[in-house]
């Protein structure tokens, strides 16, 4: 899986640059090549629907991101002092030493567990016949899940909608 | 080990985003970074060497071995976390236009002053 760690690379380069840009509008196109190379990881990683997810929601994501952006930028912003440049690295370097220890404690990778999906697996297709076994574990092994997901969704589009609106709004 | 390592790296990325950067949009994007970080990371540890999709197909269903599939899990669980880190980013780009029809700036370090 070379390829996997090419693709990771490339996607921690591309975020760099989008948080390192100067200009607000590259810097929104390069976390969508970001998100465009983890749908390619998902192909990869034999997860073909979130491939699918991930791509609409990429699209969704830059086009929200750039009705933000667009017209909004030409701030100088001034850099900040030294000391928190200091403490935030000082803080990331423990925080990655940490997670190199715990990382291999992890069951190796390309051989999970599987204690749960095992049943999923075997017994998905005679009970429900639904041939998609993702599908049929949100659909109906945990479809409460995907209910309060509809749920949320729906409800940060009221919340958008009340934060946005321009009408009946009383000083 | 060292694909759950880089993703580790890419979450400090935004990590970082988050805990440096002044511009509001710079923020939401490293929150972006952290989940799609997150999401590759749970992907990752339901991944199974010489596996193939988790689909049926009907024409072959008895020579199929339902073992030999990736994780299934971990997938349907990131599905309904995209959808989520959707909702999450549209509602804080909604604030962010907000802040800055009243502020003029992205700038936090302005808006922190509250005035008006």
């Amino acid at each position: 899986m070379l390829i996997l760690k090419i693709l990771i690379i490339f996607m921690i380069i591309s975020s760099i640059a989008a948080i390192e840009m100067k200009d607000l509008l590259s810097a929104v196109i390069s976390i969508g090549a970001t998100g465009l190379g983890l749908s390619v990881c998902f192909l990869l990683l034999k997860a073909p629907d979130l491939a699918i997810v991930q791509l609409v929601v990429e699209i969704l994501v830059l086009i929200i991101l750039i009705r933000g952006t667009v017209d909004r930028d030409g701030v100088h912003y001034e850099r900040r002092e030294v000391l928190p440049y200091i403490v935030v690295s000082i803080f990331i370097i423990v925080f990655l030493i940490c997670a190199y220890y715990l990382v291999n404690e992890l069951p190796r990778i390309g051989y999970p567990i599987m204690k749960i999906s095992k049943l999923y697996l075997s017994e998905s297709f005679q009970k429900i016949g639904a041939p998609n076994v993702v599908v049929s574990i949100l659909l109906n092994y945990r479809v409460y899940d995907t209910l309060a997901a509809a749920t949320i969704f729906f409800t940060s589009v009221i919340g958008v909608l009340t934060i946005m609106r321009k009408v009946g709004k009383k000083k | 080990m060292i694909d759950y390592f880089l993703c580790i790296v890419l979450f400090c990325v935004g990590l970082y985003a988050i805990l440096i950067k002044r511009n509001l949009i710079k923020i939401i994007i490293g929150l972006t970074i952290m989940e799609y970080a997150v999401n590759l990371f749970l992907v990752l540890i339901g991944y199974k060497y010489n596996a193939t999709f988790p689909i049926f197909s009907r024409q072959n269903v008895a020579t199929q071995q339902p073992l030999n599939m990736v994780d299934p899990l971990p997938q349907a669980m990131v599905l309904t976390a995209i959808i989520i880190g959707l909702a999450v980013t549209v509602i804080l780009v909604g604030i962010a236009i907000r802040l800055y029809e009243k502020y003029k700036t992205f700038d936090i370090a302005e808006i922190r002053k509250l005035k008006g």
